[in-house]
């Protein structure tokens, strides 16, 4: 590809931003040592690891530099969080999470199912917003761990987590968050949000792939899943990811610098997402209007093909993301879509937009240039648009 | 992202023969919107040639350069030619496809059978006339899939799913695709086998029968159970009476018992005796 890409796909992965390869650099080239070390070559990188550890303590609102354990991912901090915590309570057996958490969560409990643990999946309506009720209802003594993702990495949207936590707090279950898709986009402090554990992963803002962190609240009863060296307390034991650990720190510091700027990614994402829908006729938006991230929209086209959007608006230099079944490689629409009840027809032309701060408005108007045209040869191509417009014919399904 | 050759990205960035034959005589429609892809394709034949071809698709890359794949190979051919084009003609043609996206060549074939009936004036009622739906999900027959098992010597249920997405969503039919899948396989073999000397087996010894039970159970069943959380342990062999106690995963349906059991019997069958007969204690 000649182009440059208009990358619209930042919650699968971010750019690293350039402050934060700079800042990583050394750590590749004259700063090997082991931070764990009794020289002072080893030594003065453990000084580097503490930095990043109070600029992502800071990040979140962490209380204690202490609090923040760092991971290989996001995945790792989600399973870290649940195993954790079922470890240390062998004799509680039930687990609360939703239908629409992300694959890190969901198979872990479904994993946990087959081990004889009893999982609630709590519910969303048409909008993805969480049955708070059944929530509440579903906590029992048995209840050893409530995961809730904060926002919803397809949709955007953002559960209440303060509301679950105070009620959780009060009833004395443990909380974990998922909260690798709102950090960096939306303010977090755990001060406010009576939640035990967090979870993020740095390449969702702008840090490198394979670099996460958990956010342990003090006093927190929870049980390594990985056990060896002292490293991160024995928390976390295995040789520091240095490079990614410092990359995270820049990236945090950034992100918290840059939370203003998720102003104006929200301004191109609202000119987005309302041209979309005031130009097409066949196209809806999934998941709340409100309560949401400022960077994701998804929107769902009907009588075309997610997939098939996607590899056209590829041609075109545009990169983005489906929950159509075709993209996924599985054989349904996304689960996330299913839960909120979408309908099948549009679940399979679900198109998501995800953006960052480096995204420009030229690259939003040049995408509402080129979408039409995609999406108008999709419907050239489909035999239920024709049969809609011409015949007045029923869809058959 | 899928590994798509590069016939197949210059057929679904600009399709061929797109759009509907308005006097067409024959026209094959499958799939449907709720399923995530379909194809209705439109032939115009005369004195048994296809003088033309259109279709429309809703459907990802794979399923848009199939189509355009299948209306380029069969315009010019009589109908007979046609009918000789099998799902891997149209595979060919593209250069292959990812295994996941095989449905979509499927697809094309399919959508040529229903045209080439309609020409006929066959009418098709959907499921009588094509066998018995395996699959609710996606309403695949078992005719379609047996059809595709031979043409393109499919080994395993997951082939059957890459191929027809039979078992690829709610998962409740993988045991009667292991069935078919067995049944299948099996008749290959009497094929492979020669016919002529018909030459029983000799029968097992008592010690040889249970051993070969036992490596059954060990090394072919209880994988396939446990796979779904499930397990098997053989209690006792009685002449060609196996006993074995089995735990499902899914404790409220009795049917899956009974499949459960099923699936067990016709594994023993396969690997031991085929008048072997499990009995569940
Ligand atoms: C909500 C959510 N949780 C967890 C993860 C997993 O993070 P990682 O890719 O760092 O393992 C993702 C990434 O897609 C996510 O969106």
């Amino acid at each position: 590809m000649n182009k440059k890409t208009v990358y619209l796909d930042n919650n699968a992965t971010t750019m690293v931003a350039p402050e934060v390869v700079e800042a990583m650099l050394p750590f590749y080239t004259e700063r090997y040592g082991n931070p764990s070390s009794m020289h002072d070559f080893g030594g003065r990188v453990e000084k580097d690891i503490e930095w990043a550890r109070h600029e992502v303590a800071q990040l979140l609102g962490a209380e204690h530099d202490y609090e923040i354990v760092f991971t290989s991912c996001g995945t790792e901090g989600d399973n870290f969080a649940i195993s954790g915590v079922l470890s240390y309570f062998p004799n509680k057996r039930h687990i609360i999470t939703t239908r629409v958490e992300h694959p890190a969560v969901l198979n872990l409990c479904k994993q946990y199912e087959r081990e004889g643990y009893r999982v609630t999946y709590i519910p969303v309506d048409r909008q993805g917003n969480l049955d708070l009720d059944m929530l509440f209802d579903s906590v029992s003594e048995d209840t050893a761990i409530v995961s809730v993702m904060h926002a919803n990495n397809e949709t955007g949207v953002i559960h209440p987590v303060e509301k679950i936590g105070a009620f959780l707090r009060e009833r004395g279950v443990l909380f974990h968050i998922d909260g690798v898709q709102a950090a960096g986009k939306i303010p977090i402090n755990v001060a406010n949000i009576p939640c035990d554990l967090y979870t993020i992963s740095g390449h969702k803002f702008h840090a490198p792939k394979g670099v996460g962190a958990l956010y342990i609240r003090r006093g927190t009863r929870i049980r390594p899943i990985l056990y060896g060296g002292h490293q991160e307390r024995g928390r976390r034991p295995g040789t520091e990811n240095v490079a990614g650990i410092v990359g995270m720190g820049k990236a945090a510091e950034l992100a918290r610098k840059f939370l203003p700027e998720e102003e104006r990614v929200k301004k191109l994402r609202d000119k987005l997402e309302n041209e979309i829908l005031a130009r097409f006729p066949n196209v809806s938006l999934n998941g709340a209007k409100e309560q949401r991230v400022p960077n994701t929209t998804n929107v769902g086209f009907e009588y075309i093909e997610g997939e098939a959007i996607l590899l056209y608006l590829n041609e075109m230099g545009i990169a983005a993301s489906s929950g159509s079944a075709c993209s996924s490689g599985s054989l349904e629409p996304s689960h996330v879509l299913r839960a909120m009840g979408v309908p099948f027809t549009s679940a399979h032309g679900s198109i998501r937009f995800s953006l960052s701060r480096y995204n420009t408005e030229e690259e939003i108007d040049y995408t509402l240039k080129v979408l039409p045209e995609v999406v108008d040869r999709l419907l050239e191509i489909s035999p239920y648009w024709d049969n809609e417009r011409k015949c007045g014919r029923e869809i058959k399904v | 992202m899928w590994d798509y050759t590069d016939k197949v990205k210059i057929l679904y960035t600009k399709p061929k023969n797109v759009g509907v034959i308005e006097d067409a005589n024959a026209v094959g429609e499958v799939g449907s919107i709720v399923c995530g892809d379909a194809l209705t394709l439109y032939l115009k034949i005369e004195d048994g040639i296809i003088k033309d071809a259109k279709f429309q698709t809703f459907g990802c890359g794979s399923a848009i350069a199939s189509s355009s794949a299948l209306t380029e190979m069969i315009i010019g051919k009589t109908v007979e030619e046609a009918e000789k084009i099998t799902n891997r003609d149209i595979v060919e043609y593209l250069g292959g496809l990812p295994e996941q996206k095989m449905h979509c060549s499927v697809m094309g074939r399919e959508a040529l059978d229903k045209a080439l009936a309609n020409w006929r004036g066959e009418e098709i009622e959907e499921e009588a006339h094509e066998g018995e739906i395996v699959c609710q999900c996606f309403g695949v027959t078992d005719a379609l899939i047996r059809k595709v098992i031979r043409e393109n010597n499919l080994k395993s249920v997951e082939d059957i799913t890459n191929y027809t997405k039979a078992g690829g969503a709610c998962g409740s039919c993988i045991h009667k695709l292991e069935d078919i899948l067995q049944e299948e396989l099996k008749l290959q073999q009497s094929c492979a086998d020669n016919p002529e000397t018909g030459e029983k087996k000799k029968p097992l010894t008592n010690i040889r029968r249970m051993q070969l039970v036992n490596e059954t159970i060990v090394d072919v069943i209880r994988p396939i159970l446990q796979k779904d959380g499930g397990d098997i342990e053989l209690l006792d062999v009685d002449g060609k009476k196996v006993y074995v106690a089995l735990r499902g995963t899914c404790s409220q349906c009795v049917a899956s018992m009974v499949t459960l059991k099923n699936l067990v019997e016709a594994k023993l069958r396969e690997f031991v005796e085929d008048d072997i007969e499990v009995i569940e204690k």
